[in-house]
């Protein structure tokens, strides 16, 4: 044997209720328990962390950079989606 | 792609990083920009995990619970800071398993500071103090540079280390201010580890071959003699104030550069230590290699173990 | 000042120093980076423990010594942990296996030392449980992995377990401050342990698919300070300082 390597995970924490989990990193492990595990050694020794993820770095899809024109420029011209778009007289209040 | 193409994709990259904007994994970039960092990222990533042992040497004789556990969180904080530096090199397409190979067939390079024996408890503190300085002072300039999962790994490297320096210079505090002794150990620890402390921030900027492109980068912010000679300005004041005398007898105030002359620093050490003839090369990599190799029966059944839960877990489900 | 009092935190404590040396000669040479680090931790809570405990047992001793004096200046008779902790690190089946056996031992310890009278022991158990509990969840998962691994990890597995089980009686044996602890009220009587240790590991080891050890034979003399030959040489690393260096602050 020997050539099975522990797969890379990816590690998401939440530092404090309230918050979202964050990517914080990655690491090796051999399974989903043992990358908790690991997590919690790794990134949480000082006290960074109420509540871990992990997944597989292998299951995350990530857009590609190069359609990145086609994916997020169109969304750059929308002003109407952001309120400042809309004209209203200053005696209008709490809108 | 046409010669020319890449040449203009070069240029964007080349204007991106000089905007300081950062590149993402995924991003295109130029071969050299990928291998380069690999290099350096991997090299550090190296240092820190060999980094644990000289320090590892004395877990176990730490004078007492206090500073065993100091020194425990330490070295524990360099495998950490190894494992973030592996991550972020994979972020560029190599294994860290490729990149033990390269370290464990002495292809790879680390801090040659590793290759010096701790002979003494005071190697302790001489380590933090000085070892862990000079490598701030390379490493904040890192959190700042071009490949974002780089400067991301480096803020909390940073952050992690502030202790570090506080620990060692702690550890020789006491020991300049204790008994004959105990001073005479700081002070013998300091004389070893000077010299190695000022070569470990590279060779002179005359042979130095990387640090144009390293610049533009942002994988170097100054130049090696720059940072030493920040380096030996910020130290010689510590030295002072706790009693200890800097092992450089041209060692001088300069009241017109607000700087201190040094004397001449033995670069045949230097040279002979980084091609792996220090006086613990061997023995370091003897350790690596010896903790992967005593480990790998260790990893396959994790692995085996993890196969065998996974097929019982589709069994199940069918 | 009281003597049994005194004696009985030693014979918590040692057990948490030995086994946390034993842990801390690990750090920098583990099988993986990650194992590495969940190792180092474990040694870091020890330490941790045993630094409240040696810091109770100087008050109560209040004749000038130090934490530090206490763990580093006795001989090697007056040390009164368990055999089992001293055990050396073999292979990473053995420092595993050693672990999970006191680990066991040690949170079913604790969740009764947590009822004590005495306030600070009750602290302190209080404490320990979470980062023991923990301790015993990383190895027991490690004996899992290694018992129902390869082929070659579940014999080296075996092969620990079954040189380490005849250390584990010794766990439950009582001393004469354990007796007077008990009568009091502070102490936790460990013969009672005992049924509920030997299922917990047993369901592990099972689950594992390793064998239960059949031998009824088991060492002891920890508890009085007559140990294993192993000890003698982890001393000499944990106190050369305090030995070569006498009376001086660090």
């Amino acid at each position: 044997m020997g050539t099975k390597n522990w797969p890379l995970w990816e590690i998401f924490v939440r530092s404090k209720n309230g918050l979202e989990h964050r990517h914080f990193g990655s690491l090796h492990a051999a399974d989903a328990e043992m990358a908790l595990e690991n997590a919690r050694d790794v990134y949480t020794r000082r006290n960074e962390g109420v509540s871990i993820w992990v997944v597989e770095s292998k299951h995350i899809t990530a857009s590609n950079p190069e359609h990145n024109g086609e994916l997020f420029e169109p969304a750059q011209d929308k002003v109407y989606r952001h309120p400042t778009f809309y004209d209203l007289p200053d005696e209008v209040k709490h809108m | 792609m046409s010669e020319e193409q890449i040449k203009n994709l070069e240029k964007q990259f080349e204007e991106r990083i000089a905007r300081d904007e950062k590149i993402e994994p995924k991003d295109w970039m130029p071969e050299k920009y990928r291998q380069t960092h690999i290099r350096q990222m991997s090299q550090h990533a190296h240092s820190e995990v060999v980094g644990m042992l000289p320090e590892g040497n004395w877990i176990t004789r730490a004078p007492s619970l206090r500073r065993k556990v100091a020194l425990l969180a330490k070295v524990q904080d360099e495998a950490g800071h190894g494992l973030y530096l592996y991550s972020a090199t994979e972020t560029l397409g190599v294994s860290r398993d490729e990149l033990y190979d390269q370290l464990h067939s002495g292809k790879a390079k680390y801090s040659s500071i590793f290759n010096y024996p701790t002979i003494t408890w005071a190697d302790m503190g001489a380590i933090g103090w000085l070892v862990d300085g000079a490598a701030i002072i390379n490493q904040v300039p890192l959190c700042n540079t071009s490949y974002g999962p780089y400067a991301r790994a480096m803020i909390r490297v940073c952050k992690e280390e502030s202790f570090h320096q506080r620990q060692g210079y702690e550890i020789m505090m006491k020991l300049a201010n204790g008994t004959p002794e105990q001073k005479e150990m700081a002070q013998d620890a300091l004389n070893r580890w000077w010299w190695p402390s000022l070569m470990m921030l590279g060779p002179t900027d005359a042979e130095s071959v990387h640090t144009e492109q390293s610049m533009k980068w942002k994988l170097k912010r100054k130049s090696n003699d720059d940072l030493r000679q920040q380096f030996i300005d910020q130290t010689v004041p510590q030295a002072d104030l706790i009693g200890l005398t800097i092992p450089d007898p041209d060692l001088k105030w300069n009241e017109e550069r607000a700087s201190y002359d040094f004397g001449e620093i033995d670069w045949d050490e230097f040279w002979q230590v980084v091609k792996g003839h220090g006086p613990c090369n061997k023995e370091r990599m003897r350790a690596r290699v010896g903790a992967w190799e005593r480990g790998e029966w260790v990893r396959d059944a994790a692995m085996a173990y993890a196969e065998k839960q996974q097929e019982r877990k589709e069994k199940q489900a069918v | 000042m009281n003597n049994n009092l005194y004696k009985y935190i030693l014979g918590i404590a040692d057990n948490s120093l030995i086994l946390g040396q034993r842990m801390g000669e690990l750090t920098g040479h583990g099988p993986s980076l990650e194992t590495d680090i969940a190792c180092t931790n474990i040694s870091l809570d020890l330490f941790g423990q045993v630094r409240s405990y040696y810091q109770y047992a100087a008050k109560i001793a209040g004749d000038g010594r130090t934490e530090d004096d206490i763990a580093m200046l006795r001989k090697e008779r007056e040390y009164v942990n368990v055999l089992l902790v001293e055990q050396p690190n073999t292979d990473f089946a053995h420092t595993m296996a050693r672990q999970f056996l006191f680990d066991v031992y040690h949170l079913l310890f604790l969740q009764e030392l947590e009822k004590s009278k005495d306030l600070n022991l009750s602290a302190i158990a209080k404490k320990s449980i979470k980062e023991v509990s923990y301790h015993q969840r990383f190895s027991s998962d490690w004996i899992k992995r290694l018992g129902d691994g390869t082929e070659e990890s579940h014999q080296k597995m075996q092969d620990a377990i079954d040189d380490l089980w005849t250390y584990t009686d010794e766990l439950f044996h009582q001393t004469e401050a354990d007796k007077a602890m008990v009568k009091e009220g502070i102490g936790v009587d460990v013969t009672k342990l005992k049924d509920n240790y030997y299922q917990i590991v047993n369901s592990v080891l099972e689950e594992s698919t390793l064998s239960i050890p059949k031998s009824k034979y088991f060492q002891k003399g920890g508890k009085q300070g007559i140990h294993t030959e192993h000890l003698g040489y982890l001393l000499s690393d944990l106190q050369y300082m305090q030995r070569t260096y006498p009376n001086m602050e660090w």
